[in-house]
């Protein structure tokens, strides 16, 4: 086990020595002074030694395949990391006069203008800092929409059961209430239940598209048009824009309201690699609601900071993730129009390739295996001849084989699920490769299921107790 | 699959049971519903006192797998809660129709008791779901 860092502290040895100050000290106020405020002591070769043994332990998309369901998890281009540390755009203040800052803004601009265009809407704004913040943003203008319209006593949002799971958490959050609607048998929203709930109390609806079964909604405009014909609005959940860009733009197919994943589609790091992005387009009716300050761009002034002018404030500090932007926006750039929507034919094949290989091994059902998938596929951990093997253990399994699980349990409307998003940077031989794992796996269940109950076993720690975790958390470190 | 029912309890479509005690209506989550949940780490019950009408979301089960929630299978009051649920979660995998019962409410309508399935009928419908 790796020590924590306060375990290798020493008094008084230090990692760097200030030069004296060149300036008169002022003393911190007595009433500001702490005495109970222990910082590790250490010396710059601990410290780098402790994080480089880390995250030799830790698994990344630069170590292998990770094919984290609705996580978009692909390969992030290094030349990003480049252009993000560039001294005009990483040696900034967020308090400087736009005149001096000029072109991180003009970035910030056109990056505004660029997922407008990706996704069909006539204003974004960039506050948001990950998914479920664009979320909440989303669903708070939708909110004061309706307000404006007059109909303030509408309190519901309607969330397909094949939404993603931070869809209702946003909806509460925001102080309205959740209406669940069921999928049909094809996996789509169920029409009718869809017109049994809209009524004059319904704000909107929530849809992800694709949905977390990795299917396009097959009746995505009609959904829309039934939504808006009851007053609804409709949010777009564009988690899953992976599959789709150039392709389909959401705002043409009727949704309001999205956020993007820049993290996700455009390739930046996340999941303990950095910071998200969740910047949110509407359509012309809502882009006064948007959260501000937006750039804006005129001859005199050039670019500019404005506030939209019914705006539902601030929903951030400053001006969002500003480092994830110039990354996303490297990223759109690079790839150009008809690159990025090489980048959702590519996704979209590969999953197919992964759903049309597990479906020829026969090991794993496919619960909508008889349509074509879309950036991501959903098959079962229920395995003929092993009923005592669960998700988990497969899952668990996937490690000793090198590869990271994929998401798992769900979406819960689909018993032992294993949620594959492959995406478009992972080569033919890889996706072999982890299909030839889930066989060899499902072969194991049956003849050694020990191996897999008690997996993994090449990982730096063994099956961990997520039951005890849970009851009994442990949240402060324990002094050694 | 094997799982334990209750004879004299009904059955709702979100896997709750309800057995009538006393004129009071008892719920709890069904052995299915514990077993596809696995184990339960986390229990958030509704407030003694309340109204709720049948099919109202009041109770919250978590799981290491997920969080669900738990619907009033019959309308009326809240009349009482099982405290011991939120130090012992665990309860609800050991004893799902016993110690681990959610809330007992004040019936308003009797006859929606009813109109849920009985243990038979329960039964297919879990195989029916288990098929599919």
């Amino acid at each position: 086990m790796e020590q924590f860092i306060y375990d290798l502290s020493q008094p008084g040895r230090r990692g760097v020595d200030l030069p004296d100050p060149d300036v008169p000290e002022t003393p911190i106020p007595q009433d500001l002074l702490r005495e109970d405020l222990p910082l590790p002591e250490v010396s710059e070769q601990q410290v780098v030694r402790h994080y480089v043994r880390l995250s030799q332990k830790n698994y990344a998309v630069d170590i292998g395949f990770y094919p984290l369901g609705s996580c978009t998890m692909k390969y992030n281009p290094k030349v990003n990391e480049r252009a993000a540390r560039l001294p005009g755009f990483a040696d900034i203040h967020p308090l400087q006069d736009p005149a001096t800052v000029q072109g991180a803004m003009q970035l910030m601009y056109e990056l505004q203008e660029m997922l407008g265009e990706i996704a069909g809407f006539d204003a974004v704004s960039l506050q948001p800092s990950a998914g479920a913040h664009g979320e909440l943003t989303g669903v708070l203008i939708m909110r004061a929409a309706q307000i404006a319209r007059g109909q303030g006593h509408r309190t519901k949002i309607l969330v397909p059961d094949s939404a993603h799971g931070t869809n209702p958490a946003s909806t509460t959050m925001s102080g309205l209430e959740v209406v669940e609607l069921p999928s049909d048998a094809n996996g789509n929203v169920d029409l009718e239940a869809l017109r049994a709930a809209l009524d004059d109390t319904v704000v909107g609806l929530m849809i992800t598209n694709p949905s977390t079964l990795g299917l396009f909604e097959q009746h995505i405009v009609e959904v829309c048009e039934l939504v808006h014909e009851a007053g609804g609005l409709v949010y777009g959940d564009g988690a899953n824009l992976n599959a789709i860009m150039g392709i389909c733009r959401p705002g043409d197919l009727g949704i309001d309201v999205m956020h993007f994943n820049l993290h996700k589609t455009f390739s930046t790091p996340h999941g303990g690699g950095g910071p998200g992005s969740g910047p949110v387009g509407v359509v012309a009716e809502l882009a006064p609601y948007l959260p501000g300050p937006l750039v804006a761009l005129d001859e005199d002034k050039g670019y500019h900071w404005v506030w939209p002018e019914k705006s539902i404030g601030r929903v951030r500090s400053f001006h969002g993730n500003f480092g994830v932007m110039v990354r996303a926006y490297t990223y759109i750039r690079m790839h150009g129009a008809e690159g990025l929507r090489r980048v959702s034919e590519d996704a979209v094949l590969n999953a197919n390739y992964l759903q049309a290989l597990v479906r020829e091994r026969g090991d794993y059902p496919i619960p909508h295996g008889d349509r074509t998938c879309m950036h991501e596929v959903i098959i079962q951990g229920k395995l003929k001849g092993a009923e005592d093997i669960h998700t988990l253990d497969i899952a668990k399994r996937l490690i000793d084989y090198g590869f990271h699980p994929p998401t798992i349990y769900f979406p819960l409307i689909v018993p032992e699920a294993l949620m594959i998003e492959p995406t478009e940077t992972e080569s033919k031989e890889t996706i072999e490769a982890f299909v030839d794992a889930l066989t060899a796996i499902a072969q194991e269940a049956r003849t050694q299921p020990e191996l897999l109950h008690e997996a993994p076993h090449a990982a730096p720690v063994r099956r961990l107790d997520e039951v005890k975790a849970a009851r009994q958390p442990v949240l402060v470190r324990k002094p050694a | 699959m094997s799982y334990k029912f209750d004879s004299d309890a009904r059955y709702t479509e979100n896997d709750e049971w309800a057995r009538l005690e006393d004129d009071l209506v008892v719920c709890g989550i069904t052995d299915y519903a514990q077993d596809q949940l696995s184990d339960v780490v986390y229990v958030e019950l509704p407030e003694v006192g309340a109204t709720v009408s049948a099919g109202d979301a009041v109770a919250v089960v978590e799981s290491v797998k997920a969080a669900a929630d738990v619907y009033a299978p019959v309308s009326g009051e809240i009349v009482a809660v099982n405290e011991a649920l939120e130090d012992s979660p665990e309860l609800v995998n050991e004893d799902p129709f016993g110690a681990a019962w959610f809330f007992k409410i004040a019936p308003s309508n009797l006859s929606e008791l009813d109109e849920l399935m009985d243990q038979a009928a329960y039964e297919t419908y879990i195989e029916e779901r288990e098929e599919g």
